[in-house]
């Protein structure tokens, strides 16, 4: 009995260790981090994400060489590391939010990281849609802007809400990685305690906080797709 | 559509999908155009609003030149060109009150106007317990209704139907062909449509125009066409509508002859061929038969042995022809 609690004291554990007023302000942060860069997120890549289908071959605005400028450069961000593009694009962060640190120093890389990438899933999106709904707006009388707008984004609704729904999660783990270079949060919470000062509870509550905000952001979503889906 | 030609260039190589096709629809009417799948048709039914631009030649409308407008030109013109599909081509994400409207809003009227003439629209097609539904909810007859109500939404002068019965079965086939026949006839509204189907012909069009790889091989009113096929494929959709056999030896008795008789109008209900035959010694047996309507009119064709003497035989066909039969003697 006394040689379990000796193996247990000697793992190190020691919960009152955790200052609920400092998970809870982590857990702000990221979810300020994860709203702000969503929303800037889901503004971008649907521009992206429509462009790419509206220039892509056999579409309304064919043009093949903005197509695979715009193809390129989507591909460029993708394959950079977050965490590489996060330095890198640091000037421009500047620029744009006035600091390279805190909860607005994290956006802009948030944002440039993730547009590509939800783009790429919004042209995916648009083309699940019956070419033959395209065309009887058009033989209505429809402008391209119509169709874009009372066509395209309508009927993908379900797919561009599960789009959304990826892209948050994807950006709950870059705010993660945010952390790192002084954007703050559940992840910076977890690497200076977990890593940095072998605080091992630290790092583990955090990491619970982030699995229980995946799981509830991929609830909701799939909840808002089966909701709003007609076929 | 003057000289209208569209080629399509793949990777395969060119496609002459529509050759050098120059039609005219006369107001009012009701105009066919059959072919077998790969015939063109589709191309042709598409060059005409011009979602699908021809590669030469002029599709004109009510006097302007489509072909020769402009984007947004064309798009005010097309507002007045219905057009509804095989698979419907409904929004999904949208009530069959909003697909109704889906043309009001593009032009831009008012919430109520658009309500009203939804309503006036529901009515037409007889969908009115059916306006908050979705597509996904309707069987394949109520979404041709619905996507006819659209079509008709921004009341056009003119309605293209792209095979508009072939994903439906037979029975609601003739609902929605009544219901095709009775807005041209409510409204005066032109129809233009493309079939496979030799019922969807026969049983509303005017007009009829044979299309075979490409080409309009044979055009002209419904019952002149298939009565007196000239052309190889008409002739095959000539006899889907006769139903009368080709090939099998038919049994014949020493010194008859094979008639084959046509009849048109209101002829088809007199007693013709017993009037020929009575007093004669000529003996009749009708091998195959079939009396239907295309349209309004009631036509029949009849395929009779005729046996007795050569010259009562002759006397009897001369009798037939003399009250106004076609009648046709086989070898």
């Amino acid at each position: 009995m006394s040689g379990n609690l000796s193996a247990l004291r000697s793992t190190g554990m020691d919960w009152s260790r955790i200052d609920p007023a400092e998970i809870w302000t982590a857990t702000q942060d990221t979810l300020s981090m994860l709203g702000l860069s969503l929303v800037f997120t889901i503004a971008l890549g649907l521009v992206i994400g429509v462009l790419l289908y509206l220039t892509s071959s056999r579409q309304l605005l064919y043009l093949p060489v903005v197509y695979s400028f715009l193809s390129l450069v989507v591909n460029i961000l993708r394959s950079v590391p977050f965490i590489i593009l996060m330095i890198a694009v640091m000037p421009l962060t500047k620029e744009i939010a006035g600091t390279t640190i805190g909860v607005a120093g994290t956006i802009p890389p948030l944002v440039i990281g993730a547009a590509p990438f939800f783009g790429r899933l919004v042209e995916t999106a648009l083309r699940e849609i019956d070419r033959g709904i395209i065309e009887a707006a058009q033989a209505m009388g429809a402008s391209k802007w119509d169709i874009v707008r009372r066509v395209l984004l309508r009927e993908s609704r379900p797919g561009l809400l599960a789009a959304v729904t990826v892209t948050a999660i994807t950006l709950v783990s870059y705010t993660a990685m945010a952390g790192v270079v002084g954007g703050g949060g559940l992840g910076d919470l977890a690497i200076r305690y977990g890593y940095q000062r072998y605080q091992t509870e630290v790092m583990i509550v955090a990491v619970v906080v982030l699995i229980l905000l995946v799981q509830l952001l991929q609830m909701l979503g799939d909840w808002l797709v089966r909701k709003i889906s007609r076929k | 559509m003057q000289h209208v030609t569209k080629i399509y260039k793949g990777r395969g190589g060119t496609v002459d999908a529509v050759k050098d096709v120059s039609l005219k629809v006369e107001p009012g009417e009701i105009y066919g155009i059959i072919g077998h799948s790969g015939a063109g048709k589709s191309s042709l039914i598409r060059c005409m609003n011009l979602l699908e631009r021809p590669s030469s030649g002029k599709v004109l409308f009510g006097g302007r030149e489509l072909t020769s407008l402009k984007e947004r030109e064309l798009q005010a013109e097309r507002r007045r060109i219905g057009m509804i599909f095989q698979h419907f081509n409904l929004l999904t994400s949208a009530t069959v009150r909003e697909n109704i409207a889906f043309p009001l809003v593009l032009a831009g009227q008012s919430k109520r106007r658009q309500a009203a003439r939804v309503d006036e629209l529901l009515e037409l097609v007889g969908l009115q317990a059916h306006g908050d539904k979705y597509p996904a909810q309707l069987s394949g007859g109520q979404k041709q209704r619905v996507g006819i109500a659209r079509a008709l939404a921004a009341e056009p002068a003119v309605l293209l139907c792209d095979e508009a019965t072939s994903a439906l079965d037979p029975q609601t086939t003739s609902s929605i062909l009544s219901l095709l026949l009775s807005i041209n006839e409510k409204l005066g509204l032109t129809i233009i449509l493309i079939t496979h189907e030799m019922q969807v012909i026969r049983s509303i069009c005017d007009r009829v125009a044979v299309m075979d790889a490409g080409r309009v091989v044979e055009e002209g009113p419904v019952l002149d066409v298939f009565l007196r096929p000239a052309h190889g494929v008409t002739k095959q959709f000539a006899d889907e509508l006769s139903e009368l056999e080709g090939g099998a030896p038919l049994p014949r008795r020493a010194g008859s002859k094979l008639v084959r008789l046509h009849f048109v109008g209101e002829e088809t209900y007199e007693p013709v061929l017993f009037e020929a035959v009575k007093g004669s010694a000529v003996q009749c047996a009708i091998l195959q038969g079939t009396v239907s309507r295309m349209k309004h009119t009631p036509y029949g064709q009849l395929l009779v042995e005729l046996s007795g003497s050569p010259s009562d035989i002759d006397g009897a066909i001369a009798s037939l022809r003399s009250s106004g039969i076609d009648a046709e003697v086989l070898p």
